[in-house]
This record gives C-alpha cells, structure tokens and sequence, in this order.
C-alpha cells in the first residue's frame, strides 16, 4: 500500500494537463518504477499523483513523413526493442534500452519516464544524446520541441513547466540517416543493474568508408546529467578510419567528462572506463557502418 | 521373494515440490489473518550515541496509529540471540547483550522505537514522524582500529572491544621458523561484509492464547526461537510457543533471533492482540544479521620443496554491533588452518571485535569462505614461491588420509582430497589449459584456479548436538515423521523421509514429514544449523524408525504367530525373513493392530539421539577466468565444484545445494558486499539493485561433481554438504586472475573497482 | 489520506471476470494477496528487483509490487494459481520444475514460472543465453539458476517437439 495522498487517473493528454493545472503539487506517475519507489522509501511520501499510464496515445513508434522517428513517451522499453522501425534506423536505442533492469522493468518502464527523471545513469538518454533526439512537451500553451541536450537542466531537474507532460520522443531525419552506432553499458552485473557508466557512439563514415566524417560521443554517469564528450567529436572529425584516430578521440574525452567521486565508482575509474567505452562503442559503431579499423 | 527397494541414495522428488510449483505453499505471510495489527521499527540514524529522548506526539496523532513504544518502554531483560544450543554452564553461554529496543544504540539501523498501527502506511506514517534526540558518540568500523587504545568502546564489559581472543600454539612457531634456507610468504586477506539474501525476508507475528505467546515466524530454530522469546520477555518458556511454516530461504541469517521478541513483547502491550512484524528488505541487510568480514594475516616459512616448517595466522573478526554468534565464527575459521595443511608448528590467534556495524552472525560456511579465501590465497602465494603449481602443491601436502584431529576425533578416512582434485581436474581440462593460458601478453587474458577446504558437519564437540525424533503409524501403514531440524528450502524433509522409509522398510511415498513445526508438538531439536541436518538427524530417524520396527515386528508376531525375529518389513509389507514371503501387508497389520478388541494399540515411537562424533566434509573448486584488462573485469566462463559428502541420500537435491552454494559463493568472490559510508556509519547499498548478488547472466554453467565415500561415523554413511559448496569459490577464482594477470588479488570482491587499483599499481592499466 | 479513496477494478483474474472496490493506493501485489488470496504472489523487495510477485499482464509479466491495482482495470491477469488444469494436473512447465529440482526454498519460484510461461507461449525457440535474458528479472538464493534454466529450456524443446541439445540429456 503506498503512502499517497490522492491519485488522479488522466483519460487523456488534455485531462492529464487539466488534471496537473487543478492540482499543481502532484506529481506525475507513468509507469511508476521510479515513483513508486521513491513514494516507498519515503522521499514522496503522502504526494498527489496524476497517472497518465492509461494514455495508450502515448504509446508506440511511427515513421513520419519527413522521415522524424516519433516514438510516444508512454512506450515501454520492450516495446521500443521489438519495434520493426527502430530496428531499421536507430537499433542501437531498441539494444540501450534493451539493457535496462531485467525483463518485467522493460515492460513496465517508459522511456518518458526515464528522460523526465533527470536521472543521469538513465540506459535511454546518452543514447537520445547522441542521437540529437528532440523532446516534445505538450501544456496548457500547446506543443513545444526542446533538443534533449537543453531539456536537462541539473540532476534530476528537467525542462519541463508547470502542467506539462512529455508525449514523444523525436528523432530528426538528418540525425540518423547516414550514421551506425553502438551502446555500451558498464555495470556490477549483467541484468538488473544501473549503469556504474554508459557510453553511446554514433559514426558517419565517408562514402568509401575511410574516413570518420562525423561521430557523435553521449555519456551517461560522466556527469551529473548525460551529456555529448564535445572535444572528443570535434578531434575525432575527418580523421582517418585506424586505431590511432580511435586513441586519439577516446583519450580526448577526458577533456570532456566530469564524473564524480561516490561509493558507487571512483571518478579515477569512471574516468578509465570512459576512455576503454568510448574506443570500443566507437569501433564497433565503425564496423557497423561498413568501417574496417586497421592497426 | 520381495526385493527390498532402497530409498537411500534415490533421486526422489521433493516431498513440497507440488505445493511451491503450485504455490499453495504457505508462508509465514500467507497464514497471518489480515486483522493483524502492523509493526514496523524505526531504527537508529547514528552509528553510535545514546537516545536522549524520544517523542512521539506528531506519531501518536497519525490516524490508525494503536500504539508507540520506545527504548525507555521496554523491560530491560538482556536476552543473546545466536541460534546455538542453549548451556546450562554459565561460561558457555552466549553473551546477552540485547534488549527489545536500545537506549544506547551501537550502529546504524539498531532499534529505537516501534510502531504498532492498524496499516502500513499509518505505522511508516508513524515512524517518520518519531523524532529521536541523540547525544552522539564516536564510532569505529574498522576492525582493527576497533581494537586499539582510545578507540570507541561499544560495549562497557569489552576492554579494546574485543569480544573474544582465542589461540592455537601448537609445537614451536618462534623455534621452527629459524631453520635455515626457509622461504617466508606472507599476505594479508579481506573478506566483505555480505548479506544472505534469502528472497523472504524476515518476517513473523504474535498472538495470545490461553495466556501464553505463540509466535509465528519465519525461523531455522523454532526451538531456540522459544527459549530466547521466553528469555526476552522475561516469562517461563513453557508459556512460549513457536510456530515454523514454509521458510523463503534462511542461509543462517533465521538462525539468529531476530524480531521475534519485540513481535511477541509488542502483542503484550495491545491486550495480546495479532502483531504482524514484516521486515523490508533494506532492514533486512542492515538489521538482521550478515556475515563477518575478517581480516587474516597469515606468515609461512616454507622449505624449498614446499612444507611447511612454521605458520602463523592472526584472524580479525569484525562482529558489528552486537555478540550473536560472537567468536564461534572466527574460531571455526582459524581451526580450520592447522588441518587442512597440517604443520607441526603453528601460531593463531583470533580476535573478534566489536564495531559500529551491521551485527555478524551465522552464514553458510560460517568463518571458513572466510578463512578459505584467505588460506587458499595464500597458498597460491606458497605454491609460486616455491615454484609448484597450485595443483601440484596441493596436491602434496593438503591433509593426507589418516589424518586425525585430536579435538574433534575427527578422522580422513578415505584418500578423498586426492578424489575430489583429480575429478576437477578431469573436468576443467587442467593440464592442458594451464600450459595454454602461460604467458600471455593481450588484453584479454584467461586462467584457471583452484581452491580446497574442508568442513565439520556439526558442532560437536564445542557444542550439544541432539537430535530427537517421533514416528507415528497410520491405518495405512504409512507413517508421520516429526523431527526438530527444519526445512528452510535445501530440501530437508525429502531426506528424512528417504531415510526414515530406508529404516521402516517402506515406499518413500508412505512417509509424510511433517513440515510446518510446532514446538507445542514438535519434538525438541535445535534446528537447521550448521551443516548437520541429515548427519544429526540421520541418527534419531535411525533409532526411531527402529525402535518403530520393532513395535510394528512385536504386532506382526501376535498377527502371524511367527518371532519377531524371523520376520521383517520390506516395501511396507512383513515379511518371513528366511524365503522372503509377504505374510501381510503393513496396513493391515495397522488397520488390525488399531481397531483390534483384543491387541488394541497406536504404534508410535519417539526417541532422542545425542551425536558425540563429527565428520569432516571434503571438496575442491577449480575455476577459469577470462579477465578483460582495460575494463578492468574478470568474467567467470568455467566453474566445477568436487565435493565428499559421503553417501549422498538423494544426488539430485545433493547436486542442487551445491549449484546454490557455487551461486553464492560466485556472488562472495566478484560481487557482493555491503557498503557503510566512512563518515557515517550509513549503510549505503541496502537494496538488491545496489547490493550485487548474481543474477541469471551472471554465472557460467555450474557444474558440481562428487566423490562418495561412505562416512563410517553417520546412520547413513552421509555428512556436510549444505554449506561446504560455498566454501573454496572465492579463492578458486581469485587464483585464477592471479594465473591470468599475474596479480595477486587479496581483497574479495574482485569487483572491476579493486581490479582497477590493483591493475593500476602494477601498471596494467 | 483524510478521506479514503476507493475505486472498482475489473478485470479477469486467473480467466474469471472479477471485481473489487480497491483503495487507489494498494499495489496490485496488495489486490491479488489481500482481494484475492492469490499467495503465489510474494513480497521480496517490494520495489521492482527481485521478481518474486511477478504477473502476467495482457501477456506480458510485470512486477505487482510496483504496479498500482487501479491500473489492472480492464486487465487480464494470471498468477501462478491459474497454470493447474481443472482435474488438478500440473502444467508442462511445473512439473518440469518439480523433475529437474528446479525448487529449493520456492519463494522465488512462483515469479520464475510466470516468466517461464510467458517465454514458453512464444513459441520461440531460444539459446540458453537469451533465455537467462529473458529470466533476468528474478533473483534466486538457492538454485544458482541452474536447475530452473534446464527446466525452462527442457520444456521448451518439448512444446517444440525438439530433440534436447547434449548438455540437457
């Protein structure tokens, strides 16, 4: 039984925005693997909640005209792995979100949830980083888009105001055409497991496959929010497809991350095993592409 | 001729397999009524101080809030909790060191005050509420520096916190390690604080009837369990009655007294009303019990052909808060040193000390993954300075056959280690592997290890071992079996009943244990502890189950008119012994016997059996890793374990114990273990997201192999095998990252940050 | 809560069509124990890790414990109760749980079968390391998974009248 003060169950996304505007304290509850755990511990003890579960809008991929893959913000992980679009375009976020808890997690968690948590360990969000996903917010004002580089704002705070929920995740045209990309989650255990650090590459190669035209570096638990390892992209574009170029642009990023000191990982280390993913997502994203990396 | 099926030695099917796959099972949770009143406890916020005050207004005022007790409510009755067998001996009693709730608490998460309400969310309400006043005090949580002058004192009777210090001397360490052209090899070795992890958690709730307190409860010793609870509450224990359904698991951790005193003092103060005590699952790894971390340093000088002349080994054992099992622990662990590579000259001194932690009590192996970890290590560490490979070193000079312990009577009756090395050895491809994996240079590296130990299957003769047993014949001529050791899941009662039906002379089928325990009822036993259950209760199904025969043979003689001695029960029907004839079937003679107007009588027999032998259990592990340097990883691709547990009563559910106990002891050497924050005293990874037990993907097959080798000591030739499987794992695969990488590792887990540091200090990453 | 909320679930249990006036903010672990007495459903962490009160839910398995009741409304869900066939015979997948001692303390095994269940109804065929993917989300302490993946893959060569690879014979 869990300790909450009211529970409103939104019928729809206008409802759901009525819903927050009568009830301004109350938080929202998707799929509740984060919520409810937090109201059980006691840290949102007694809150009002406004489910938006039943929203089956929300729900699933679709491949829009101009090419935007729009994936609903109520989709749950499993959903989006098994999703024949994602599969074609982006399987590197169907594989991120693959490694996300266990099995009944993926079916329960959102990927909504996991980018509104403000959470930096989250197995979606470096991988949205890299691939320049936009976020969609729908309030009491309309619709409005935030690249989901601007949406973070700090540790568990996102862009998101006041009766406003997130409905879609948007995965822009150019964003993904062209490029291959590989996800690595390092974690204490292979299921059921946070991540100690997350590291998302994505490459454009040139047309003959010999050279990085772009990359594209997102990491989670590198900081206090995911972010995109910006000097390491800038080093690593038009460099030669070899292992050096994979050296140069994964020692690079320690220009880039900030991770920190806690019980859970040493920043030495996670500075470490920054290094060791971004080289290794890094050359496997090339393989992907139709690269081959020579010594 | 009636050929006489065995039942010993069978692969029968569990006896409550049906109920768990069906989940009609029922467990402490499922039978509490749901008018019971909710309990919850709030617990302590500071590693170390004295409750000032408490006050409970804002709690009281909370709706559905019956009743809130306090550290300054509770009777102060000192009360131990160790699952042991109880001494009449003042010396040898446990040390009574808790009471219900604790004015001065010793660690984060001891027990201030408690809730009673009428729903959870009312009694977690409430405890967020209580507010608690503390005048701190300092703490300490590293062994150690627990044991040095000025250090925090935990427990006024405990100078320098040492709870206990034991030793062993046994020829001349000093004398002995001048010999000249000795190599000395020396180590320290940590062990982790872990938590059981049984996936019910503690759990158990209290009534009144017919003034006295029945405790339901979720507990390895409903015996034990009693006597303490009387203890607690300061009332005779005959007014105490405990009650043990289907247990989730156990591991040692229900083989401590937990909650149930306070569930039981808590019904008292609401007019004897139903209490449910429901322990959550981050109470459970922070005020239950875990198991003690121990450091061991240990020196030997070796002879070039690798003996031993000389050892010395100092184990320091970090108790946590409270005694519990206390030193018993650490004993067990340190006398495990001299045998299992016997040396003439030896030094051990063990101490267990008291820190602001988390209370240590009993845990499968109970201080030998311990002492293993360590004593295997270092082997490895010999076995290199002298040039020998690990297996060959062992190989020479683990306990030969014959050794005998002078303590313990404890024989080596069969050339088992022997047996058990070459089996692994078979199985992992060791020669060829070892030769594969010399020298390798690239980032991924592979080797194999391997570990031994050995293990008492019960506590003789530190300690009482009984074991007492009732058979009761049905109409049918099938029979209820009732013993005091208990069924916690390791599957228990399917080898009394195939032990009790070996001895009786009937199917399987017609023995009905009685799982769900009742010490109204139950006959007296000290419950599931050790790894004693088969072996001790071998003893009283033995003897009652012929003292049964015996009654059932006197009965046939009056129905057959032929001497006892001449006939005998074979597949539940009595037989003339000398051409094997069926006479009569054993139902009919019970049908007959129990409604009979002339010969009326209930066959029943009831015996108890004191055990003053012990056996020693034998095994070995041998593990291959794969070890990813940049990532700082070792991989486990390849496990076996080799164990001698005599005869083995039902190979299936054998096999089945030691993949659990290679699970744990997997989890025990690469990912385990429970954090406290340095500055605080905090317990930082209480959950099983953050507390890394293994999951599905992480554990190669688990292959488990044995060696039977009848015990001469036992009823039925068998002996430990419920905790020796987790016993050599850890160092098994800590040697074979040494095989791999070239470096030693003396800290487990071998988690990816430990590799990391030590990686680094020699240059690898 | 000063004044209690209460809300009607319907929803098929175990293939009846049920309801019950649900307090809003009881678990579905709540629901099917207290309402329903559904005890296969267990409490381990109550917060998503461990699997032991794992359903199915509209054929996919969630954990109940964090899985609000009034979201079952409408819902087809099954517990572990509703596997046995009306004349009390096991299903393919307990009994196989019972043949291959895939049982220790059972705590945990309720949970197992229904992701069992779910992966058997499939219909695919799987390697032994995408079925301890797809079992993942269940924490067991006594059968280091061993026995319950020789049961999970041995009925699913079964159900697709496969022959067993060597390592399972």
């Amino acid at each position: 039984m869990y300790d909450m003060k009211a529970l409103y169950e939104a019928e729809s996304v206008p409802h759901a925005i009525q819903l927050l505007q009568e009830h301004p304290e109350a938080q929202i509850i998707a799929g509740g693997s984060d919520v409810l755990v937090q109201m059980r511990e006691g840290k949102r003890a007694g809150v009002e909640l406004v489910s938006i579960y039943g929203l089956d809008e929300l729900r699933g991929v679709k491949l829009e005209e101009d090419g935007t893959i729009r994936i609903g913000s109520l989709t749950s992980f499993s959903h989006i792995t098994k999703d024949p679009v994602i599969q074609e375009y982006i399987n590197v976020l169907g594989e991120a979100v693959d490694k996300v808890g266990g099995p009944q997690i993926r079916n329960i968690g959102t990927i909504g949830g996991n980018t509104c948590n403000g959470v930096t360990s989250a197995d979606s969000a470096s991988t949205l980083f890299a691939w320049d996903a936009v976020v969609e917010l729908t309030g009491p004002d309309g619709i409005r888009k935030v690249p989901i580089r601007e949406f973070y704002i700090k540790a568990g705070k996102v862009d998101l105001r006041p009766a406003e929920i997130q409905t879609a995740i948007l995965i822009p045209k150019a964003a993904y055409e062209g490029y291959h990309g590989h996800y690595i989650k390092y974690a204490m255990r292979n299921a059921m497991d946070i991540a100690t650090l997350g590291c998302s590459v994505n490459v454009k190669l040139s047309e003959d496959k010999s050279v990085i035209e772009d990359v594209r570096i997102a990491y989670g638990v590198a900081g206090p929010i995911p972010m995109r390892a910006l000097h390491a992209e800038e080093a690593g574009k038009g460099l030669l497809v070899s292992e050096a170029s994979i050296e140069t642009i994964g020692d690079t990023v320690l220009e880039d991350v900030t991770p920190r000191d806690s019980w859970r990982a040493s920043k030495a280390f996670r500075e470490h095993i920054a290094k060791v993913l971004c080289k290794r997502a890094l050359k496997e994203s090339i393989r992907l592409a139709g690269g081959v990396v020579h010594e | 001729m009636e050929e006489r099926e065995h039942a010993v030695g069978k692969n029968v099917k569990r006896v409550d397999a049906f109920e768990k796959v069906t989940g009609r099972a029922k467990y402490t949770d499922d039978l509490c009524d749901k008018s019971a009143y909710v309990a919850k406890i709030l617990h302590s916020t500071v590693a170390h101080g004295i409750v000032k005050s408490v006050d409970t207004a804002e709690a009281e005022k909370i709706p559905g809030v019956v009743k809130v007790v306090t550290c300054f409510d509770v009777p102060k009755y000192y009360f131990p909790t160790a699952g042991h067998p109880w001494s009449t001996e003042p010396a040898h009693q446990d040390v009574s060191d808790r009471l219900l709730l604790q004015e001065h608490v010793r660690f984060y998460g001891d027990d201030v005050a408690a809730v009673v309400a009428e729903n959870e969310v009312a009694a977690a309400q409430a405890v967020r509420a209580i507010k608690v006043e503390y005048e701190e005090l300092p703490f300490v949580l590293d062994v150690q520096k627990a044991m040095e002058d000025g250090a925090p004192q935990i427990h006024e009777e405990f100078p320098n916190n040492i709870l206990k210090h034991t030793s062993i001397r046994n020829g001349n360490y000093e004398e002995a390690r001048k010999e000249p052209g000795l190599i000395k090899v020396e180590g320290w070795y940590d062990t982790p604080t872990v938590q059981h992890c049984h996936i019910e958690n503690f759990i158990c709730y209290s009534y009144m009837e017919q003034g006295r307190m029945v405790v339901v409860s979720s507990t390895q010793i409903p015996h034990i369990c009693r006597r303490v609870v009387g203890q607690a509450l300061g009332i005779p224990w005959g007014k105490v009655r405990v009650i043990k359904p289907y247990i989730g698991g156990g591991f040692g951790n229900k083989q401590d007294i937990l909650y149930e005193p306070l569930c039981a003092y808590l019904s008292t103060v609401v007019g004897g009303r139903l209490v449910k005590l429901d322990v959550s699952r981050e109470e459970t790894f922070v005020s239950n019990r875990v198991r003690h971390a121990i450091r061991t340093h240990i020196i030997s000088y070796v002879r070039p052909d690798g003996s031993f002349a000389a050892r010395k080994i100092e184990c320091f054992s970090d108790q946590g808060a409270y005694a519990s099992h206390g030193h018993s622990i650490a004993a067990k662990g340190m006398g495990a040193f001299p045998q299992l590579y016997p040396c003439p000259n030896v030094e051990g001194d063990a101490y267990t000390v008291f820190t602001n932690k988390s209370v240590a009590g009993a845990m499968r192996g109970y201080g030998i993954p311990q002492a293993m970890f360590a004593v295997e290590s270092h082997t490895d560490d010999v076995a290199k300075a002298v040039g020998m490979s690990p297996f060959e070193f062992r190989w020479k000079y683990l306990m030969p056959k014959g050794f005998t312990d002078g303590f313990s009577k404890n024989v080596n009756y069969f050339d088992t280690f022997h047996q058990c090395m070459e089996k692994g050895k078979a199985y992992i491809d060791y020669d060829r592997k070892m030769k594969e994996y010399a020298d390798q240079t690239g980032e991924i590296r592979k080797g194999i290890g391997v570990a031994a130990f050995w293990y008492n299957t019960g506590v003789w003769p530190i300690s009482l071992e009984t074991s007492a047993c009732r058979m009761v014949l049905n109409q049918d001529g099938s029979i209820q079996v009732q013993v005091g050791e208990t069924e916690i899941g390791q599957g228990a009662d399917t080898a009394f009943a195939q032990m009790a039906a070996e001895t009786v002379g009937i199917p399987v089928d017609m023995v009905h244990v009685v799982t769900n325990q009742d010490t109204d009822v139950t006959p007296f036993g000290t419950g599931a502890y050790a790894s004693r259950q088969t072996y001790m209760a071998g003893f009283s199904i033995n003897q009652t189950a012929a003292l049964l025969k015996n009654r059932i043979l006197e009965a046939a003689q009056e129905l057959t008119r032929h001497t006892k001695e001449s006939l005998d029960v074979v597949n539940g029907n009595i037989i003339r012994r000398g051409d094997g004839e069926v006479l009569m079937s054993l139902a009919d003679l019970a049908l007959e016997k129990l409604y009979s107007l002339t010969n009326n009588g209930h066959l029943t027999a009831e015996s108890s059996y004191q055990a003053k032998t012990n056996a020693y259990s034998f095994g070995c592990t041998f593990a291959e890793v794969e070890v990813d340097i940049p990532a700082c990883r070792a991989t486990l691709t390849n496990i076996v374990n080799v164990h001698d547990a005599g005869q083995l009563i039902n190979p299936s559910l054998a096999l089945a114990q030691v993949h659990g106990g290679m699970s744990m002891g997997i989890g025990y050497g690469l990912s385990e273990r429970l954090i406290f924050d340095e500055r605080t005293g905090k317990p930082l990874n209480n959950n099983l997201l953050d507390y890394k037990l293994s999951t599905f993907m992480d554990h190669p097959h688990l292959e488990g192999q044995f060696v039977e080798n009848y015990e001469p000591t036992s009823a039925y030739g068998t002996k430990a095998l419920g905790e020796p499987p987790v016993c050599s794992v850890a160092p098994a695969i800590r040697n074979a990252v040494l095989m791999a990488t070239g470096v030693a590792v003396d800290e487990i887990p071998l988690t990816p940050h430990i590799l990391f540091k030590r990686f680094k200090e020699e240059g690898l990453v | 809560m000063s004044e209690k909320h209460y809300k009607l679930v319907r929803c098929t249990i175990n293939g009846e069509e049920r309801e019950v006036m649900v307090d809003v903010r009881a678990s579905l672990t709540d629901m099917l124990r207290n309402d329903y007495r559904l005890t296969s459903v267990k409490k381990g962490c109550e917060v998503g890790e461990c699997g032991a009160c794992n359903v199915i839910i509209d054929g996919e398995c969630f954990n109940s414990c964090i899985y609000l009741a009034v979201w079952a409304d409408g819902k087809n869900i099954r517990t572990l109760e509703s596997l046995m066939g009306p004349d009390g015979e096991l299903s393919d997948i307990q009994q196989a749980f019972i043949d291959e001692t895939a049982v220790q303390c059972g705590f945990c095994t309720p949970g197992v079968i229904m992701s069992a269940v779910e992966i058997l109804e499939s219909k695919k065929e799987y390697t032994r390391d995408e079925l301890r993917k797809l079992l993942s989300g269940h924490l067991c302490r006594c059968t280091g998974y061993e026995n319950i993946l020789n049961a999970v893959e041995k009925t699913m060569y079964r159900r697709l009248g496969k022959e067993f690879p060597e390592y399972l014979k």
